[in-house]
C-alpha cells in the first residue's frame, strides 16, 4: 500500500517534470528543423552550421565566456518578469526600469567616487535596485489607486525611461563627443572572470554573474518560502480567495511590481560595473523584452529562467559566430521561432498533454 | 469480468445506456472501481454517493473528458467508444458540468453556438436562425431563456438553463447534470424539476447527480448509489426511502436530524446597527441592517437568494466596505477593517463560493489549508513559512475533517467537490474562532459530511463561539439555529426563536417581508 502510493507518487512527479521540460523541449527542437530549412534554403547543410554554433559557443572557453555574458542581464530580465508574472501582472516594462537603474548605478558610481570599494560597490547595487524598484512601483501604484492597467503604463514608462537617461546623457553626464558618461571609480569596478580564470580571456564575462545566480536562488526562497511570496503566487492564481485570505490586493501588486523592477535594475551591475564602466546611452536595445521570452521559456521558474537565459545567451552570441557561412538573421528567426512555439505551446501543448493525461491512468 | 453476453438478442429490453466494469485510475485513488451503469430510455436516473465516490468521474468518461482504463459502453445495445466531448455530442450525449462553462460577456445564443457554429451558405455565423432555434428550445421545455441577453447578468439558475439550451441545441438525447441543485434556491430548484419532467415527456434521458435524498426520491424513476469507486445499490426510486439510500451510500445509519442541546448564550459578540452598503452593481443592497450575534449560540439568516445575504456576509468579514452604519466585535468598533485584521480578532468564514473566494485551486492542500493564518505563527515567522508546522497542520485537519485522499501536496483542484468544501471547513474551523460566518457550509457535501459540518457547527457553538449562519437550505436553518433572523431586501425584518419557527411562517416573511405578528420579539433589532 505504502509502497503503491509511493510508486505512484514518485510516476506522478516524473511526470510533472516531463511537463515542465516536454514543452521548452519541442520548442527548441521545432526551432532547430524550422532552422535548418532556412539553412538549406540559402544552400548551406544544417549539420556543419549548426555544428559551428555548437563549437563556437560551448565548445571553447572564451565562447562559454561570451554565452554567459549575453545571458547574465536576460537572467536579470527573466526573472523581473517571471517575479510579475507569478503576481498576476505582466510588466512590459523591464526595460525601462533596466534604463533606470543602470543609469542610477554609473551616477552613484561616478558622483560618489571618494568613497572606498566596500561601501561604494554595495552602493552602486543597492542603486541599480532602488532605480529599477522605482520605475517598478509606479505602474504598480496605479494600477492598485486607479485600476490603470500595469501593461497600457509599462510601456509609457519605458519610452519616458528611455528618453529621460537619453537626455542625461547627451545634456547632462556625458563626455563630449559620445554618447556614455565619464567613468565609475576604479573601486567601484567589479572583476571579470577572466581575472581569476584566463581561459576566459578576452570575454567580459564578469562576477556579476554570481549575483545574477545568488538572485535567482533568491527569488527561489522568496517566491516558495516566505509569507510574503505565498502571498504573490496566491495573488496571481487567484486574487479574489487571496483578498478573502487577508492578502491586499493592492499592496501586493505593489510589492510585486517594486521587487520586478528591482530585479530589471540590476542589469546595471552587470553593464556598467562589469562591463563598459560607464553608462552609454541606448546600450540595451531590447533587453527587458528579450526577458519576456525568456520567462515564458523559463516557465517562470527561477530555474527554468537561468536556463532560459543560457540558451537566449547562446543563440544571441551563436549569431555572431555563425555570421560568415549564413547570416546573422538566422539566429534571430531561431530566436523568434522559439518564443513563438513556446508561446503557441503554452497552451496548445499543454492542452495535449492534459488530454493525454485524461486518457492514461495516473 | 467476463464480457457481457451481446445484448439486444436476449432481452427484449436493452437499456439505452449500458456501462460495464469502468474503472479509472487517479495518482492516488481508484475513482472508479469496475463500476455498473444501466439507464432506461427516458427515465430520469439519479447518481448518488459520497464524496469522491467517483460520480463526477463516471459521468466524465461517459462524456469523453476521461479515459477508462478498462471497462466498456453501450448505447442503445450498440458498443461505442469515445475519445473525446465531441464523440460523445456526435452521439447526442451532453453534459452539465459542477461548474459552469460559459463566457460571460457573450449573450446567450453566442455562448449556446460556441463551438457548434451553425452557417449560413458555408461561411456566414447564422447567428439569427441560431437565436430563433434558441428561443424555441426555450419554449419547447419551458426555459424561459432569453436568447439575447447577456450571460454575465444572469442568476445562476439562468446560466443552468443556458447550459441545458447549449447541450440540447446540439441534439442531446442523454443529458448528464452533474449537482445541479448544489448551487440553486429552492425555488430555482423547483423550477429546474418543472424543466428536467418536461425533458423525460419529450422522451430526453436524463442522468441526475445529488446529495440531496429528497430531490432523488421526488424526481427520479430509479437510482444508482455508488461508493469507493463501485456500485453498491441499483434501484427503482418507487420501491426505496432515504433512509436506505443514505445506509447504502455511507454504510452505516446516518442520522438526517441533528441534536443539540440549548444554547448557553454569552455576551454579544457581533453588533451591527444600521449597516448599509452597495451591491456589486452599486445599487444599495444592505439597506439598515441590525443584528446581533451572542456567544454560544446560532443566528441564522434565511432569505430569498439576492435580499443582501451576499453583501452582509461580505461586509462583517471585511470584503465589503459598509457606506454607513456600524460594525461592533466583543466591543470593538470593526466598521471598516480590512480582512486581515478581521481574522485576526478571530472571524472565520466559510465562503458561498469554494472555488471563487475559498481556495486557490492551483495551490497544494497544505498551502490552501493555511489561507488566511499564512502571515502568523505557528505558520510564519516575520519572513519564513514553517514548512513542518504547515505540513503537520494539513496532517491533522485532513484527517480530523476526512477530507480524501489526505494527501497534502496534492493541488486542491483534484479534490472532489465535497472534499474541496470539507477542507474549507476545516480551515476555518481548526482557527478556534471567536464568530464563525458561515455561508451555505455544507453546499455540495455528502450526507454523511453534512452530519458531520452540523455536528461541527454546533460544538462551536457549545464551545463559545458566535456562529452566523446564512443558507439557502430552509431545513438547515431551522435545525441548526438557536434564533433565526429574516432578511429581506437588505434589512432585517424579524427574528424568531427557531423553537417557534417553522417553514411555514418562515416561508411566509421571506416571501413577503412581514413579520408574521404572535411570533416575534421585535423586527430589526433584537
Ligand atoms: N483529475 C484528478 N486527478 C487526481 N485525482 C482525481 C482527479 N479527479 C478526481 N480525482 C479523485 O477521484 C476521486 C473521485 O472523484 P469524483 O470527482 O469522481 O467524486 P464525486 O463522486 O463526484 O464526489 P463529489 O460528490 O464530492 O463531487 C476523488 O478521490 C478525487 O480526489
Ligand atoms: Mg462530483
Amino acid at each position: 500500500m505504502s509502497s503503491a502510493s509511493e510508486q505512484s507518487r514518485r510516476f506522478q512527479a516524473a511526470r510533472k517534470l516531463a511537463g515542465v521540460i516536454g514543452v521548452p523541449a519541442v520548442a527548441i527542437a521545432a526551432a532547430f528543423a524550422a532552422g535548418a530549412v532556412f539553412i538549406l534554403a540559402i544552400g548551406e547543410s544544417p549539420v556543419s552550421v549548426y555544428g559551428r554554433l555548437f563549437s563556437g559557443t560551448f565548445g571553447n572557453f572564451y565562447g562559454l565566456g561570451q554565452v554567459l555574458f549575453k545571458a547574465t542581464p536576460l537572467i536579470f530580465t527573466g526573472l523581473s518578469v517571471a517575479l510579475a508574472f507569478k503576481a498576476g501582472l505582466f510588466n512590459i516594462g523591464a526595460e525601462g526600469q533596466l534604463y533606470i537603474g543602470t543609469f542610477a548605478v554609473a551616477w552613484v558610481g561616478f558622483t560618489l567616487s571618494g568613497l572606498p570599494g566596500v561601501l561604494l560597490v554595495p552602493l552602486c547595487v543597492l542603486a541599480g535596485a532602488a532605480g529599477g524598484a522605482l520605475w517598478g512601483a509606479v505602474p504598480g501604484y496605479l494600477k492598485s489607486r486607479f485600476g490603470a492597467h500595469e501593461v497600457i503604463n509599462t510601456i509609457m514608462l519605458n519610452f519616458v525611461a528611455i528618453a529621460l537617461t537619453g537626455y542625461f546623457v547627451t545634456h547632462v553626464y556625458f563626455v563630449p563627443e559620445t554618447v556614455h558618461t565619464q567613468r565609475i571609480a576604479a573601486q567601484a569596478q567589479i572583476p571579470r572572470l577572466e581575472q581569476f580564470w584566463p581561459v576566459f580571456k578576452g570575454s567580459p564575462v564578469n562576477v556579476s554573474l554570481f549575483l545574477a545566480l545568488g538572485i535567482a536562488v533568491a527569488v527561489y526562497f522568496f517566491l516558495w518560502r516566505t509569507r510574503f511570496g505565498f502571498e504573490l503566487r496566491a495573488l496571481g492564481l487567484n486574487p479574489a480567495a487571496a483578498e478573502y485570505g487577508g492578502i491586499s490586493v493592492g499592496a501586493g501588486t505593489v510589492l510585486a511590481m517594486t521587487l520586478s523592477g528591482a530585479l530589471a535594475g540590476l542589469v546595471g551591475v552587470d553593464f556598467v560595473m562589469g562591463y563598459k564602466y560607464y553608462y552609454e546611452g541606448g546600450f540595451s536595445s531590447g533587453l527587458g523584452f528579450m526577458g519576456i521570452a525568456v520567462a515564458l521559456l523559463g516557465r517562470n521558474h527561477p530555474l527554468g529562467v537561468v536556463l532560459a537565459a543560457f540558451l537566449f545567451g547562446a543563440l544571441s552570441y551563436g549569431g555572431l559566430v555563425i555570421n560568415a557561412v549564413v547570416p546573422k538573421e538566422l539566429v534571430e528567426i531561431l530566436q523568434g521561432i522559439v518564443i513563438l512555439v513556446v508561446i503557441a505551446g503554452t497552451n496548445v501543448f499543454g492542452q495535449l498533454a492534459a488530454s493525454f493525461k485524461r486518457g492514461r491512468p495516473g | 469480468m467476463s464480457p457481457p453476453p451481446k445484448s439486444g438478442t436476449d432481452s427484449p429490453s436493452i437499456p439505452f445506456l449500458k456501462m460495464e466494469g469502468i474503472s479509472k485510475q487517479f495518482a492516488l485513488v481508484k475513482a472508479n472501481d469496475c463500476a455498473n451503469l444501466d439507464v432506461n430510455r427516458g427515465e430520469i436516473h439519479a447518481l448518488v454517493g459520497e464524496n469522491g465516490a467517483g460520480k463526477s468521474t463516471l459521468m466524465r468518461i461517459l462524456y469523453g473528458l476521461y479515459r477508462a482504463d478498462s471497462g466498456r459502453m453501450y448505447l442503445d445495445g450498440d458498443p461505442v467508444e469515445l475519445r473525446s466531448p465531441a464523440d460523445a455530442i456526435s452521439l447526442g450525449i451532453g453534459m452539465v458540468h459542477q461548474h459552469f462553462m460559459l463566457v460571460p460577456p457573450l449573450s446567450v445564443t453566442e455562448n449556446v453556438v460556441l463551438g457548434s457554429e451553425p452557417l449560413r451558405a458555408g461561411v456566414v455565423l447564422d447567428l439569427k436562425g441560431a437565436a430563433e432555434r434558441v428561443k424555441e428550445l426555450s419554449e419547447t421545455f419551458a426555459l424561459a431563456v432569453d436568447p439575447d441577453a447577456r450571460v454575465e447578468e444572469l442568476s445562476v439558475g439562468a446560466q443552468q438553463r443556458v447550459e441545458i439550451v447549449k447541450i440540447l441545441f446540439r441534439g442531446a438525447r442523454l443529458l448528464i447534470l452533474d449537482e445541479p441543485t448544489a448551487v440553486l434556491t429552492p425555488q430555482e430548484t423547483e423550477s429546474l424539476f418543472v424543466i428536467l419532467r418536461r425533458l423525460k415527456e419529450q422522451g430526453k434521458t436524463i442522468i441526475f447527480i445529488t446529495h440531496k435524498l429528497s430531490e432523488v426520491m421526488e424526481i427520479s424513476d430509479s437510482v444508482t448509489v455508488m461508493r469507493h469507486g463501485k456500485v453498491v445499490g441499483d434501484l427503482k426510486t418507487a420501491e426505496t426511502n432515504t433512509e436506505e439510500l443514505a445506509t447504502l451510500m455511507v454504510g452505516r445509519k446516518v442520522l438526517l436530524e441533528v441534536e443539540k442541546g440549548a444554547p448557553a448564550r454569552g455576551e454579544t459578540v457581533l453588533e451591527l446597527k444600521d449597516v448599509h452598503a452597495l451591491g456589486a452593481s452599486k445599487v444599495p443592497t444592505l439597506r439598515g441592517i441590525s443584528l446581533r450575534v451572542c456567544s454560544g449560540e446560532i443566528l441564522g439568516v434565511a432569505g430569498v437568494q439576492g435580499n443582501g445575504q451576499t453583501e452582509l456576509v461580505e461586509v462583517i468579514t471585511g470584503l465589503r466596505k459598509p457606506s454607513s452604519g456600524s460594525l461592533r466585535l466583543l466591543e470593538r468598533d470593526i466598521t471598516g477593517l480590512s480582512p486581515r485584521e478581521m481574522l485576526k480578532l478571530g472571524v472565520a468564514h466559510i465562503p458561498e463560493d469554494r472555488l471563487k473566494r475559498g481556495l486557490v485551486p492551483a495551490f497544494t492542500v497544505s498551502e490552501n489549508l493555511i489561507l488566511g493564518s499564512h502571515f502568523r505563527p505557528p505558520f510564519a515567522g516575520r519572513l519564513w513559512l514553517r514548512r513542518e508546522d504547515i505540513f503537520e497542520n494539513a496532517r491533522s485537519v485532513l484527517r480530523r475533517f476526512d477530507v480524501r485522499p489526505q494527501a497534502p501536496a496534492l493541488p486542491a483542484r483534484s479534490l472532489s467537490g465535497g472534499n474541496q468544501q470539507k477542507l474549507i471547513v476545516g480551515r476555518e474551523l481548526s482557527r478556534d474562532p471567536k464568530l464563525l460566518v458561515a455561508s451555505q457550509p455544507t453546499r455540495g457535501v455528502d450526507i454523511g459530511a453534512i452530519e458531520f459540518i452540523h455536528r461541527n457547527l454546533i460544538a462551536q457553538r457549545d464551545r463559545g463561539c458566535a456562529v452566523l449562519l446564512v443558507s439557502a437550505d430552509l431545513s438547515e436553518i431551522l435545525s441548526l439555529s438557536d434564533r433565526i433572523a429574516v432578511i429581506y431586501e437588505g434589512r432585517i425584518v424579524g427574528t424568531v426563536d427557531s423553537t417557534q419557527a417553522d417553514e411555514k411562517k418562515l416561508g411566509m416573511m421571506m416571501m413577503t417581508g412581514v413579520l408574521a405578528k404572535e411570533d416575534g420579539n421585535g423586527a430589526g433589532e433584537s
